[in-house]
């Protein structure tokens, strides 16, 4: 079970932001383990965030990501109290649904 | 004539100055915008949070949790303790700083052997040790608060004074000291600008700059472990974990560099 995320979503002024912190090995694949064995591709593949009932991003990423990635973004037209959902799905189709109220 | 050399003279040096100040900017200024960008958002946060949950488990042998453990502030006092080491301990009779202090605990209370401590007090981004989510957990309480780190107790400046005396000791193939790189104000190490511990400002800023998270590492690094690393790069038998030695120079820096805000684990390169 991978750890929790941390969702920080702020009203500043009319534009909305939030980021994301999420807990992730993000293992390109290219790694060798000091056996010399390639180290397994593990990391998050898709991931969406919505906010207020409605979908706001709906991303596809990939290795070049670091580990235990932070994702931020700007917005407009939310409000203080909005709910915000952020998940993610990995390569290896373990998941992580975490979230958040506007503040 | 000799009035107009001196002129130049002090002219070129003036800009000579201004030149080595310019090209030391944009990199520094370069760096300080990234952590700005990365604000509040520190990794550190996933290992507080593991920290917290192992603070609270019963572990070890006698199936306790760390609750009850001493931080110097009374019986499962963690909020604001972290601000306050290292300090002199009455029931060991020594200075202990706040990693070594929770290693304590693990084996007094939980009964976790020394040796197992010992183990592996340094972990990888995939498996962290355990001491570094509790020490990331405990010196979070701290966030926001004024490091006032004590030296009344004769024990504590008796470390300090030790402490001292490693720093300028000359030692290793290198014949170097900690010193040797940090006794100097506007040294680097390529880019990175190492602090002259002797003094205070600086002092101050590297001292707050611990426990953090390394991008470059993907994780938390201790006190304890930057001391080990400094000993390494001077290419001197590595120090005992939680020895005398290491904690007199964290004492020393501790207490160069006391009475800074303590913002929280950094965030570093």
């Amino acid at each position: 079970m991978a750890d929790p995320m941390k969702i920080r979503a702020q009203m500043k002024g009319d534009v909305t932001e939030v980021r994301v912190l999420m807990g992730h090995a993000m293992e390109t694949g290219q790694r060798k383990d000091a056996a010399g064995k390639a180290i397994p591709a593990h990391f998050i593949q898709s991931m969406t965030v919505d906010v207020g009932g409605k979908r706001m991003v709906d991303a596809q990423i990939g290795t070049s990501i670091s580990r235990n990635p932070v994702f931020g973004f700007k917005m407009k037209g939310a409000k203080a109290g909005d709910k915000v959902v952020v998940s993610w799905v990995d390569n290896k189709g373990d998941k992580r649904t975490d979230e958040a109220t506007v503040a | 004539m000799k009035f107009s050399i001196v002129a130049i003279a002090a002219l070129a040096a003036a800009w000579a100055g201004t030149a080595l100040a310019q090209a030391k900017d944009p990199t520094i200024a370069g760096i300080e915008k990234y952590r700005e960008m990365l604000g509040d958002d520190n990794p550190a946060e996933l290992y507080e949070a593991r920290g917290e949950q192992a603070w609270k488990k019963k572990a070890g042998p006698k199936n306790v949790s760390l609750e009850n453990c001493d931080l110097g502030l009374g019986p499962g006092v963690v909020k604001g303790a972290y601000a306050q080491t290292p300090r002199y301990f009455a029931d060991v009779d020594r200075v202990m700083d706040m990693e070594t202090r929770i290693n304590w605990c693990r084996m007094t209370q939980q009964g976790i052997s020394e040796a197992d401590i010992r183990k592996r007090p340094f972990g990888s981004a995939d498996k962290p040790s355990e001491i570094e989510d509790l020490l990331t957990y405990v010196v979070t309480a701290s966030k926001g608060m004024t490091m006032n780190v004590p030296s009344n107790h004769p024990k504590e400046r008796a470390a300090y004074e030790l402490g001292q005396a490693v720093f300028h000791m000359r030692a290793g193939p290198y014949d170097f000291s900690c010193a040797t790189c940090h006794g100097e104000d506007n040294l680097r190490i390529r880019l990175q600008e190492l602090p002259n511990l002797t003094k205070s400002e600086d002092a101050k800023r590297a001292y707050i700059g611990w426990p953090a998270y390394r991008v470059s590492t993907s994780r938390v690094h201790t006190m304890q472990w930057r001391i080990n690393d400094c000993f390494r790069q001077q290419r001197l038998p590595e120090p005992r974990y939680m020895s005398e030695a290491v904690n007199a120079l964290i004492t020393y820096m501790a207490q160069t560099g006391n009475g800074a805000e303590y913002k929280g684990p950094a965030l570093k390169r």
